[in-house]
């Protein structure tokens, strides 16, 4: 029987939205305070979620523990507590959470083997979330 | 088509063993799980009906009646239990948060007769939960 398994995660971060394909004045009216020089931080909320029949010798789809130390090494330690703009993956695209999140997804689905990746949503704030399934429509 | 959401709480406690592992087996898969004395959880269970709205009364489900059969089927069954030992679903079942969605999906759905079951949703803890829609 295939189930949706879904772990939540927090890290912090900072990021500056602001593109150079744009001029200073359009940078300013795309990205508002965003784009505010220094950068500016959040706490973002990481669901991820996996999917896979249960395995009836564990009743798991895939050990917590096998999601949570790839997680920690591959995502939380890479992204936590940085600077987004800093960082190699956005440096030829603007770290907006539509992009974290897509970023996310790509590294789980590239690295995360124990379970198949269905979907990421990133919380930035309480009031903002994304979500990202591959280009799958997302399943209610 | 709308889609309806009823959510209930229950506590019960549980442990993950299988015995066809060896102890060192068990305690290296289900790591502080496999404690055999058990220890708990406040779940969260979230249920999900679909249906067409009865024109005469703007309901998809009558909330009373589903909030009836979720206490009878499933929290009078699991609330306040060691699920491993006291209900029997969990006979030769693990009672992950995956065979718990499986197990309530099982016990709601051969008794929701107005809407059709959507999805059973468990939080074990807020930052985990465990969906499951019926799938084979």
């Amino acid at each position: 029987m295939k189930a949706y398994l879904t772990r939540r995660y927090w890290f912090s971060a900072s990021h500056r939205l602001h593109s150079d394909d744009m001029s200073a004045e359009e940078n300013h009216s795309v990205y508002g305070k965003c784009n505010n020089p220094h950068g500016h931080g959040h706490n973002y909320s990481l669901e991820i979620t996996v999917a896979g029949q249960v395995d009836p010798r564990t009743g798991m789809v895939c050990n917590l523990m096998d999601l949570d130390s790839f997680v920690h090494k591959e995502i939380l330690e890479r992204f936590g507590h940085q600077n987004l703009n800093t960082l190699r993956e956005f440096q030829r695209i603007v770290p907006t959470t539509e992009n974290l999140c897509v970023e996310v997804y790509g590294v789980l689905k590239t690295g995360f083997h124990h379970a198949q990746v269905d979907k990421v949503r990133v919380e930035e704030t309480m009031l903002n979330s994304f979500e990202y399934a591959g280009g799958e429509a997302i399943r209610f | 088509m709308v889609y309806l959401t009823r959510k209930a709480e229950f506590s019960a406690s549980h442990y993950y063993h299988n015995p066809e592992f060896t102890p060192e087996e068990n305690q290296r898969i289900f790591g502080k799980c496999n404690n055999p004395h058990g220890h708990g959880h406040n779940y969260t269970l979230e249920v999900t009906v679909r249906g067409n709205v009865d024109q005469r009364s703007g309901f998809v489900v009558d909330l009373k009646e589903l909030k009836d059969i979720m206490n009878r089927e499933v929290i009078d069954a699991m609330d306040h239990r060691f699920l491993n030992k006291e209900v029997a679903d969990f006979k030769d079942r693990i009672p992950t948060t995956e065979n718990l969605a499986i197990s309530i999906w099982q016990r709601l759905n051969s008794k929701l007769n107005l809407a059709e079951l959507h999805r059973v949703r468990v939080y074990e803890t807020p930052d985990l939960f465990v969906d499951y829609y019926g799938e084979a």
